[in-house]
């Protein structure tokens, strides 16, 4: 591509060439517009005048008779800015007047318009003047002419044209000036984007757009622009977190598996050995299956995949169904599960999502309600689902150990387990979920202290954002 | 019963077709999707188990274009896909039940018969019997040795459902699946418990034991006696 043709392929160079062209044309018309509307009006007065000054002189005639009317152009003829005069008997010998030369014919063709014609003020002047004349008859076969030079109006129309020429000329200098001056700004600009976004296309993700404060369409694009790459960067990050916690918590067991059966292979033969070890191999797989799974929900949830499963659930449906499935469970270990629900309230969501995230809650809760406690308290796990404005705020709480308030965010994140939890089975992947399950649904999950114990609050929105 | 499995994965295939075999049933094999829908046109299997993702063809076309047909061959999709979405795809397509992989052979051979039991005739039987204990689905009541059992709601479609499948293994999770309708993998043993809890009620106290636990796979209700 050579520098011509970048430049004028350029969007300010089209840009500029658009506005010349149009404001070019649009100058010439107006120009051309009030140089003709103020001719016609020009003319129009000078015709006037001219109308006047013969009614005027006739008037003269009529009441003084041949003298007077000599001696009235003989005084006007001689004033300074003086209009043509010219009497003449029937003969057609000038009696008086300021003009020495006209056309002959021009004196016996008398019309009711002033026309254009060429004269002489004094005998030889050259002839080059022009006037706007008009001719009568007065009685008893004089001639007289009234007229006047039309020199004025040539100039104002010259000075019109220079005018327009100036006008364009500046015009188009301006136009040229301003496309360099925004081009050039709108090059760099952008120039300076796309050498940034290939630096970061590159890989260096830190990398951001140049947002120079103006406020301008450029900064405000830059400012999304690195909003978005925020938003990616976060994300590659997250994703490099989940890949290094997969590579811990899916090598630790598929180590200890291998471990197992090539422990198992060393050890004398024996049935008992092998069976032994190979059940403790499927249950690792198992458990790894389980982790597995969790992870792939996760990130489909997340991926927003589901949002083509979104029905109306009732949300006291779901939490009595938990509660319901839960219920056993928790009497054998000593809970009490307690519905709090008091009206139907219907959301979009997910009937199966919204379900496993309080199974998963419920199911943390039992996990680590001690019941060595059970002698000194009830242990309890309240569930609930009410409304509240335009969310539906659904609360698990139990008066278990909690969690520490500088540790509730941190256990939303996939594969952290607090040090007290390491000895409970469980993938780290649990409130991960709910998290998801949460964000999934355009709601949030909050973690807060039931004094004592620890309650999880998703609050979802009852009609989801349209997208 | 007479099964076609339709699956690429050679060793998994082999596995199936051998374990099917030992199990008292009599495979078929198809490697991809054409020679799978050739033989599944064919007609007469009982089952078929239909990997979703084949060569040649997909799974599931292959089950809509029989469903198209009329023929309602009971269909297993299986699917390295797990999540609701797929599933409800699978089951839209015209397939009778899901299994995500990977997956124990008991609960793909629990389903497979489970699905291969629902054609027989007697279907709408409206009360169930297994020895002594007698299920009225209409009427919603249980008697064990002519002494009614109350139930609550959910252990009667619980004890239902069982008895539906009255002789086979019912796995957790197609109890999870078909009674409570959830299709996540609880944590805890919650199915466990709902199960001792009806055993005490209809097993307590009466001579023969007709709920049985399958290691390994899951539970059975069936008459003893036999």
């Amino acid at each position: 591509m050579t520098a011509l043709g970048k430049v004028v392929r350029t969007t300010a160079f089209k840009l500029s060439a658009i506005y010349i062209a149009v404001f070019s044309i649009f100058s010439v018309f107006f120009v051309l517009y009030i140089s003709y509307a103020t001719n016609e009006l020009l003319g129009e007065q000078l015709q006037q005048t001219i109308a006047t000054e013969i009614f005027g002189l006739a008037d003269q005639y009529r009441v003084d008779g041949l003298p007077g009317i000599v001696e009235a152009i003989e005084q006007r003829s001689h004033q300074p800015g003086a209009s043509l005069y010219l009497i003449t008997d029937v003969s057609g010998r000038i009696l008086a007047g300021n003009v020495s030369q006209v056309p002959a014919s021009l004196l016996n063709s008398s019309g009711a318009e002033p026309i254009t014609v060429p004269y002489d003020r004094y005998a030889g002047d050259g002839g080059n003047n022009i006037a706007m004349v008009q001719v009568v008859r007065l009685p008893g076969g004089f001639r007289m002419l009234v007229g006047r030079d039309v020199g004025e109006r040539e100039q104002f129309r010259e000075i019109i044209g220079n005018a327009l020429a100036w006008a364009l000329a500046l015009l188009i200098g301006l136009a040229l000036l301003s496309w360099f001056f925004v081009s050039r700004r709108v090059l760099k600009r952008i120039d300076s984007l796309s050498a940034t976004s290939r630096r970061i296309m590159a890989g260096d993700l830190s990398g951001r757009l140049e947002v120079t404060g103006t406020g301008d369409e450029f900064d405000r694009l830059a400012d999304s622009l690195n909003a978005m790459l925020d938003r990616i960067e976060h994300l590659l990050y997250g994703l490099k977190d989940v890949s290094d916690n997969i590579a811990h918590d899916l090598k630790t067991p598929l180590t200890r598996l291998r471990n197992r059966v090539e422990a198992a292979l060393a050890s004398p033969e024996s049935t008992e050995t092998y069976r032994a070890a190979l059940e403790a191999t499927i249950e690792e797989s198992d458990q790894l299956i389980k982790t597995f799974n969790a992870l792939l929900m996760i990130a489909r949830i997340e991926a927003g995949s589901q949002d083509a499963a979104m029905t109306e659930v009732e949300a006291g449906a779901v939490v009595r169904d938990v509660a319901e499935l839960y219920e056993p469970v928790a009497e054998e270990k000593g809970v009490e599960l307690t519905i709090d629900a008091p009206e139907p309230v219907t959301l979009k969501a997910n009937r199966e999502l919204l379900g496993q995230a309080l199974a998963n809650l419920v199911d943390n809760a039992l996990k680590y309600a001690d019941p060595a406690e059970h002698e000194s308290r009830r242990l309890t796990i309240a569930l609930s689902a009410k409304r509240d404005g335009d969310n539906v705020v659904l609360a698990v709480a139990d008066n278990g150990p909690g969690i520490p308030a500088a540790d509730r965010q941190r256990v939303l994140q996939r594969f952290v387990r607090l040090e007290e939890s390491r000895s409970q089975p469980g993938s780290g992947l649990g409130l991960s979920l709910v998290a998801a399950v949460a964000r999934l649904h355009h709601g949030d999950i909050e973690l807060g202290d039931a004094n004592p114990g620890l309650v999880v609050t998703l609050r979802l929105p009852i009609s989801p954002p349209q997208q | 019963m007479r099964i076609l499995l339709i699956e690429d994965d050679k060793e998994a295939a082999a596995y199936l077709v051998k374990a099917l075999r030992e199990a008292g049933h009599v495979p078929d094999h198809a490697p991809d999707g054409d020679s799978g829908a050739g033989l599944a046109g064919g007609g007469g299997y009982d089952v078929l188990v239909v990997d979703r993702m084949l060569p040649k063809r997909d799974g599931l076309s292959i089950i809509e274009e029989l469903r198209v047909r009329g023929d309602d061959t009971p269909a297993l999709i299986l699917s390295a896909l797990g999540q609701v979405d797929d599933r409800v795809k699978g089951l839209r397509a015209g397939g009778d039940d899901y299994l995500a992989k990977p997956y124990a052979f008991s609960e793909l051979l629990a389903r497979v018969e489970a699905l291969g039991r629902r054609r027989k005739p007697g279907e709408a039987e409206t009360v169930y019997r297994v020895g002594d204990l007698h299920l009225d689905r209409l009427g919603h009541t249980v008697t064990r040795a002519g002494q009614p059992v109350p139930l609550q709601p959910r252990e009667f479609r619980l004890l239902e459902f069982l008895m539906k499948n009255a002789g086979q293994v019912v796995t957790r999770t197609m109890l999870l699946e078909n009674v409570w309708d959830y299709h996540f993998d609880p944590q805890t043993n919650v199915i466990d418990v709902h199960i001792s809890r009806l055993r005490a009620k209809i097993d307590k106290g009466f001579g023969e034991p007709l709920l049985h636990t399958v290691r390994g796979a899951g539970y059975m209700i069936r008459d003893g006696a036999r």
